[in-house]
């Protein structure tokens, strides 16, 4: 196997830095600093009180340390919690945004500007702490669809972000949503209305460019009776030497019938080939199914972050409600990831799908981990999960943790799991049919990946096979 | 177009061949029998270039070039093709994305423009049709889940679709029943042409009923100890490989 081992780092095609001018919060957090990001948004006092409760909470509380992943103390007092690009928060329209921003995001290929905007697809651009640019405003709003920035929403929307922010993660889920909740910066809010299937796809895209910062968003998508959504989150960060922590909240609302389909294509810069630098990856995000026979799909592609920690779930409350899972989840070089899913049926007749795909090359550990629970009242509950695992070379790890909960007979369980490693014979297969090393790697992770790709939005299933090529580049010899 | 001088090659440090000596010109079929073990395989590996074997002396030329310099991928985009014995399975890839990929890595090489699925799809009937089948392979994923016969006229099916100019068939009959064995026999009569050689490897004189050799050679213990016509795989057939071997004939080819 040794020329399968041999590795030659591709660098990082997002690392490079934007210069611009930025207010950044000095490090340190208390409760003063809070009320600075606080009266920095502008927010109403309700929003104060609530993460100051967060934060008073979270001293109580203690980093989880029961994932399958090894990192040094994070010293939560040297991190800046606030970092803006000056010039915000009074852009009328986008030719006032920085040109250097929207230059950042077109080279992202996340195009903003008016006249290369990504057509059928919303953008809200998050850089750093702060919302520079959401699209299709007006555009959507005829249809009564809310998509903004979270800050701007809990100053123009506050009945309905006190109605159901935190609803779904409560401030004092975990260690790391209750950070989330005290310091949260910006994020997207969407609201789709009765009956509205939204016309556009939503689309936010996440970059964390200072230094020395963590990036804490927070996103609430409430799709209400009879109404669909394509939700899609994208993000990148400079190549850094240090460790930045992202831990961001996600909270998905679905009342009767309503469908949200919620896809990550996640590239948080993932450290060097020695592991040196690298996002810290803590996401909290989970969906309630609310409603009767609504349905909540996530599907995630995972290549960047040093770490990654995340269990995007559904709470299946509503009789005849649906939760999906679809993950592919890369781990080259020295990355880790924990990562899987939780689905708690709730509800009768409850249905849930897992398929996830975990890779691993180099000297990576890639951990599925996932709770199917159903509870007592669960009659006539579905749960199908598949967890396939591919490895490449010998020096990296791939690990399964299922939990399963069953607390009703009538439930039907089906669980698979598989282990292969893409072997030289593969690969030779593939060199004997005029196919170079690079392209038959791409092509074999592309086909175990499939049922996963399958799943999301046509546009960005193409983007999530180039990424995939890319994070593995260098993975054969 | 193919010589092949004093070849040795080992592997995880057994030799397997020990000097062998074939010179194969275009539009001739050469079949290559032998008992288990004598190295056939191993021939037809080291000419594809697959990495666990280390040849430790001798020469392959290809069309003038030295072959044992060439890159699988290069040597297979030069028109050397290996249908394999085992062919492996790739999930989740379809076999027309497969052959696409295929051709258009041959075409780059080649300079001439790539095809697209369009494109692709009007060459893929050409060929289809020259060898008289249909594209019920072509929408299902390489290998995955096909019988043993299955997979060997898969291979075929990527010969004709390739079009190398030395074709090097591991032992494609083994596991075949008759009716499949004359399926792809005929296809690959269909494939013969004056600007293509076969080198034929097979354990069994039955697939030379079919496919009719210019020239049969035996290898044994890793040496080519006899070649002949095509009758000399039917005497190989009424009296086995036990009279051929170096200990018993005496004589080296």
């Amino acid at each position: 196997m040794t020329s399968i081992e041999t590795q030659v780092l591709q660098p990082y095609k997002y690392g490079f830095t934007t210069d611009i001018d930025a207010d950044v919060v000095a490090p340190g957090l208390s409760e003063d600093v809070i009320r600075l990001i606080s009266k920095k948004k502008g927010e109403p006092e309700w929003m104060l009180e609530w993460r100051l409760k967060a934060y008073r909470h979270w001293l109580t509380m203690r980093e989880p340390t029961w994932a399958n992943v090894k990192y040094g103390p994070i010293d939560y007092q040297a991190i800046s919690y606030y970092a803006a690009p000056k010039q915000l928060p009074k852009v009328e329209s986008l030719d006032q945004v920085d040109p250097k921003l929207l230059e950042t995001f077109e080279k992202l290929g996340i195009p903003i500007a008016e006249q290369k905007r990504l057509a059928g697809v919303a953008v809200d651009a998050v850089f750093d702490s702060v919302s520079v640019a959401t699209t299709f405003r007006a555009e959507l709003a005829k249809y009564g669809v809310i998509f903004c920035p979270m800050s701007e929403a809990i100053r123009e929307h506050p009945d309905l972000v006190k109605q159901y922010l935190g609803t779904v993660v409560p401030t004092n889920d975990n260690f790391f949503a209750a950070l989330n909740s005290a310091v949260f910066t910006d994020g997207s809010f969407a609201f789709i209305p009765k009956g509205v299937r939204c016309p556009l796809e939503l689309s936010t895209y996440f970059r964390i460019n200072a230094s020395s910062t963590g990036q804490f968003e927070r996103t609430l998508i409430v799709a209400e009776e009879g109404s669909h959504v394509s939700y899609l989150e994208g993000c990148s960060a400079p190549t850094r030497d240090e460790n930045q922590l992202h831990a961001a909240v996600v909270e998905l609302v679905a009342l009767d019938n309503a469908q949200i389909k919620y896809s990550t294509i996640q590239n948080w810069y993932p450290g060097d080939e020695n592991g040196k630098g690298g996002i810290y990856n803590f996401v909290t995000k989970r969906g309630a199914c609310r409603g009767k026979n609504s349905k909540i799909s996530w599907t995630q592609v995972e290549t960047g972050s040093a770490i990654t920690w995340k269990y995007p779930g559904c709470l299946l409350q509503g009789d005849g409600s649906i939760g999906e899972f679809y993950s592919v989840a890369v781990t080259n070089h020295r990355q880790q990831a924990d990562t899987g899913t939780k689905m708690i049926h709730i509800g009768k007749n409850t249905k849930s799908t897992i398929v996830s795909k975990g890779i691993s090359a180099g000297h990576g550990q890639n951990t599925y981990r996932g709770l199917v629970k159903i509870m007592k009242g669960a009659e006539g509950a579905r749960n199908y999960s598949q967890c396939d695992s591919m490895l490449i070379g010998s020096e990296c790890g791939a690990h399964t943790f299922p939990y399963i909960d069953v607390r009703n007979s009538t439930a039907i369980m089906e669980h698979e799991a598989s282990t292969s490693k893409i072997g030289e014979d593969q690969i030779f297969y593939c060199k004997q049919r005029g196919l170079s090393a690079e392209d038959a790697v791409s092509m074999i992770v592309n086909g175990f990946c499939k049922e996963v790709f399958k799943e999301l939005p046509m546009e960005f299933a193409v983007e999530a096979q180039n990424l995939l090529g890319i994070s593995l580049e260098g993975s054969v010899g | 177009m193919l010589v092949i001088e004093n070849l040795h090659v080992s592997v995880e440090g057994n030799e397997i061949l020990r000097g062998v000596n074939l010179t194969v010109r275009l539009g001739e079929v050469h079949a290559i029998m032998g008992p288990n073990g004598s190295g056939k395989s191993t021939l037809a590996q080291v000419l594809a270039g697959h990495p666990a074997y280390t040849v430790t002396a001798g020469s392959v030329r290809y069309e003038g070039k030295d072959l044992l310099d060439m890159d699988p991928e290069e040597r297979a985009r030069e028109g050397v093709f290996l249908a394999f014995q085992y062919p492996v399975a790739i999930r989740g890839i379809t076999n027309s994305y497969f052959l696409r990929s295929a051709v258009n890595a041959i075409r780059k090489h080649q300079g001439q423009p790539e095809l697209d699925p369009l494109d692709f799809l009007q060459v893929l009937e050409d060929k289809l049709a020259a060898i008289g089948w249909d594209d019920s392979f072509m929408n299902r994923a390489v290998n995955e889940g096909f019988s043993g016969g299955e997979k060997k006229r898969n291979e075929i099916l990527q010969l004709a679709v390739l079009e190398p100019r030395l074709a090097i068939l591991d032992e494609t009959d083994s596991g075949l029943d008759i009716d499949a064995l004359k399926t792809v026999a005929e296809a690959v009569n269909r494939l013969r042409a004056p600007h293509r050689a076969f080198v034929v490897v097979t354990h069994y004189q039955r697939l030379l009923n079919y496919i009719v050799p210019d020239q049969v050679h035996v290898l044994a213990e890793g040496r080519i100890v006899k070649s002949g016509g095509k009758e000399l795989a039917l005497a190989l057939e009424e009296k086995g490989y036990d009279w051929l071997k170096p200990a018993a004939a005496g004589t080296t080819a």
